[in-house]
């Protein structure tokens, strides 16, 4: 029963998040550059977006005579299953978690590879040129970066010597059982706070999580990675001829994905659940803000934050070329993670112990 | 070969790029109305240059070029502004008066009644010839720009203040004074020795 509750909880937040993240895309954008974006509807146009949505759901639903129907359908299902799926393992306090099982990284990382099936379905099903010139880049863009993220994560996972995302989390603040170390010099185990976070327990881990962030652009499609939906070049991508309900949901998937990789770089660079703010002295600010509902404050705020960023990412970079997009995946951040990786064993066999 | 720039080069371009957009996300969000008139308008380089449009409206000069008005009791029905409008926007129909029926605040003397005066503003296209022939300057451009409707009829503009009776009744009256002054030419033709003698 309880299970049921938090998938249909989990699919309503994501639901009003991707709607949210939408306003606040088109937000931002309008401020960076110096519009004023959605005001009419609602107070600061926050019902904008919702009015889209009934909008769409209004719409007909269009199938292109030529188009492969079941796949067509299947699609959009297929890419938001395939990332609503990944929010199964994902803690988000240190009670709350749907299922905390031991390869809970493990089958993120495959989670996520399977949307990139459903963008293949969706390009080749729909007949189009520019469908399936945008799938073919998507799915060449996603495979090669899973290279990079997998290595950075593989790289912290060498640290913390296990897959569950939940231990992973408790590794990183004042309810360790391990001793924790700031650089490696600075035992933190009863300081906690932002000196646990994983991105200071060692120092080349700073670099992977700018590796990672990176790949996670690529993987979720947004600029400077967003060739695959470039408009000036293919329309819209593999989602061109979806219309209504089919589009909802493709779009609803791309937002959600953002919010998943977020969490995923929350969750083993910055620290999960646990808070910022570390004890000084007897003045223990982390033991107090560590909980149930402290934790789910805290990550909804470092993932949203981590939104943020690419927003404010897409908004000020321009795309990348396809050869400059391999270029830098294949000679600079897989070599790069490589040496991460190398670092982290070392790391681990001679600082740690 | 191509001079190779260092990954520093490479951050610090990202970063000089974030805070230029950064920059534009924290700047003021709404515009100030200011007119061309008032000091600074061409200095507005900071902050959301959206107008929301029927909220904040950008103050025009007072004399402002737009939409046209006349003044209907300095009108003497010349039918100048018709006759040189390049796009046939002004349609006048002028009935003659029985006798003068006053005089415009610049002294000139009425002889005709406007039975009907429109201006078609969907035709109007501002050049603003009307307001330069008319000798009494009773038609001007004004500072009025925002008037919209929704049937494209209403576009017409209607000066003229006569109802349809009285404009039937005024132009009876014209055609009876036009019959008398007819037939009293046509007897002062029938007696050319008594008018020249008259005359002499």
């Amino acid at each position: 029963m309880a299970f049921y509750f938090i998938s249909v909880v989990l699919l309503g937040f994501i639901a009003v998040y991707a709607l949210m993240a939408v306003w606040a895309e088109r937000k931002v954008s309008a401020w960076i550059q110096d519009r004023v974006g959605p005001v009419v509807t609602g107070k600061y146009g926050l019902l904008q977006t919702f009015a889209d949505i009934f909008k769409m759901l209004q719409k007909e639903d269009i199938t292109p005579t030529v188009a492969d129907k079941k796949l067509f359908l299947t699609a959009p299902i297929l890419v938001f299953t395939a990332v609503f799926m990944g929010f199964a393992t994902i803690p988000f306090s240190p009670q709350y978690i749907s299922s905390s099982i031991n390869i809970g990284l493990f089958y993120l990382l495959a989670i996520v590879s399977i949307e990139v099936l459903g963008i293949l379905m969706a390009g080749w099903a729909s007949n189009n040129k520019y469908a399936l010139l945008g799938s073919i880049r998507s799915i060449a863009q996603i495979i090669s970066y899973e290279i990079p993220a997998a290595l950075a994560i593989l790289s912290v996972v060498m640290l913390f010597q296990t897959l569950n995302l939940q231990e992973m989390c408790i590794q990183q603040g004042v309810l360790s059982k391990q001793s924790l170390y700031f650089f490696g010099f600075w035992d933190v185990t009863k300081v906690g706070g932002i000196f646990a976070w994983t991105i200071f327990q060692a120092p080349h881990l700073l670099i992977a999580f700018v590796i990672y962030f990176i790949a996670s652009l690529a993987e979720c499609n947004r600029t400077p990675f967003d060739i695959p939906e470039a408009e000036s070049e293919l329309v819209a991508g593999f989602h061109v001829e979806y219309t209504g309900f089919k589009f909802g949901a493709l779009f609803l998937a791309e937002y959600a994905m953002m919010f998943l990789v977020s969490m995923i770089a929350a969750i083993l660079f910055l620290g999960g659940w646990n808070t910022p703010l570390p004890n000084i002295a007897s003045v223990s600010l982390a033991d107090y803000t560590t909980g149930t509902y402290w934790g789910i404050v805290w990550i909804l705020l470092k993932a949203l934050a981590l939104v943020l960023l690419q927003i404010w990412i897409r908004w000020t970079f321009p795309r990348y070329r396809m050869d400059q997009l391999m270029t830098l995946c294949w000679k600079v951040l897989i070599p790069l993670s490589f040496a991460m990786v190398l670092f982290s064993g070392i790391w681990k066999l001679f600082i740690l112990n | 070969m191509k001079k190779k720039k260092s990954i520093l080069f490479v951050w610090k371009g990202l970063w000089k790029g974030l805070v230029i957009t950064l920059k534009h996300f924290m700047s003021p969000k709404r515009r100030v109305s200011k007119g061309i008139q008032d000091e600074g308008y061409f200095h507005q380089r900071e902050g959301s240059s959206t107008l929301r449009y029927p909220a904040d409206q950008l103050p025009v000069p007072e004399v402002g070029r737009y939409q046209l008005a006349i003044e209907m009791n300095d009108c003497i029905v010349c039918d100048l502004c018709a006759k040189i409008c390049p796009v046939n926007c002004i349609d006048i129909e002028a009935i003659k008066a029985t006798e003068d029926i006053g005089k415009t605040s610049d002294g000139t003397t009425k002889r005709l009644h406007a039975a009907k005066f429109d201006i078609d503003m969907g035709k109007c296209m501002f050049c603003g010839l009307c307001t330069v022939v008319c000798p009494t300057e009773c038609l001007v451009m004004t500072n009025e720009y925002d008037r919209s409707f929704t049937d494209p009829k209403e576009l017409n503009y209607v000066f003229a203040e006569m109802s349809v009776e009285e404009a039937a009744q005024k132009r009876a009256a014209a055609a009876a004074a036009d019959l008398a002054k007819k037939a009293a030419k046509e007897a002062a033709l029938n007696k050319p020795s008594e008018m020249k003698g008259a005359q002499q």
